[in-house]
């Protein structure tokens, strides 16, 4: 009972300020609205008792990326930006394109219902960051390096970007 | 504890609804950090659904590759806000539609 009613809670939270984000005019509303849809996916990793990557969505998410966001919106003219039409003309297309996707994926998962095993017939490990940890650090020791490899990439790639003259 | 547990087809919903919205912002806003931004969202459903399937079967290989997912969000975070300020710093606008260079 209180596992559907915390699952409802963030869920309704997560979506109604997911709808907020993609329909508000200024830029900082809607960044604003995503830190609301990251927090409440972070309660959902909560609900599903992934205790690590709920702290590291919210570390990680909301006060990492995030603030990146923020600062780059601030960096930008927003005066400017917010006068300006904010939404493409091929919105309507765009719309039904995106309903027709929705409903081939919800036919998907429909008819592969079946499929699905019953809920949580195991228990969870009990120590969540340990055993992170040790999948992390043991199976996908090479994936890991590579993400490494990426964030350094990254890293190189924002720099020469943003820098005035190359 | 698990008294009442939540179906594992309410995480796939939720995380399709999610997915849905990303795709609609993508499509249908002109500023592109709000582009970017459905695209978090986008990597955010997938992200529920990994760790539902996880729940699911008690595994926590799921976590992991949500982590590698956050770890590629926060790469494309960072180039992506960079070629923004690029393109903003070259042409004072941040719309989609003006982003023509390559075009001819």
């Amino acid at each position: 009972m209180i596992d559907k009613f915390l699952f409802l809670f963030f869920a309704v939270l997560m979506i109604g300020s997911a709808i907020m984000m993609v329909t508000r005019r200024n830029i900082v509303h809607s960044a604003v609205y995503l830190i609301t849809t990251l927090l409440a996916t972070a309660g959902i990793f909560l609900q599903l008792k992934a205790e690590f990557l709920f702290v590291v969505q919210i570390i990680l998410y909301v006060g990492g990326i995030m603030v990146l966001f923020i600062f780059v919106i601030m960096l930008v003219n927003l005066d400017v930006a917010i006068r300006m039409v904010q939404f493409s003309r091929q919105g309507f297309v765009a719309g039904i394109l995106a309903l027709v996707l929705a409903v081939q994926i919800f036919l998907a998962l429909w008819i592969g219902r079946a499929g699905l095993p019953a809920p949580a017939i195991h228990a969870m490990p009990p120590k969540n960051t340990e055993a992170v940890a040790e999948a992390l650090f043991q199976h996908y020791m090479l994936p890991f390096e590579i993400a490494s490899i990426l964030l350094l990439v990254a890293m190189i790639g924002a720099v020469v970007m943003a820098k005035r003259r190359v | 504890m698990n008294a009442a547990p939540v179906p594992a087809d309410w995480y796939l919903l939720l995380s399709l609804v999610l997915f849905a919205i990303g795709v609609v912002g993508v499509l249908v806003r002109r500023n592109v950090i709000i582009m970017l931004m459905s695209i978090e969202l986008i990597l955010n459903a997938v992200n529920i659904n990994l760790m539902a399937f996880s729940r699911l079967w008690a595994d926590v290989n799921g976590q992991v590759f949500a982590i590698f997912i956050i770890t590629d969000a926060a790469a494309e975070a960072a180039v992506g806000l960079g070629i923004i300020l690029a393109f903003f710093r070259n042409r004072e606008t941040l719309l989609s539609d003006e982003m023509d260079l390559l075009k001819w």
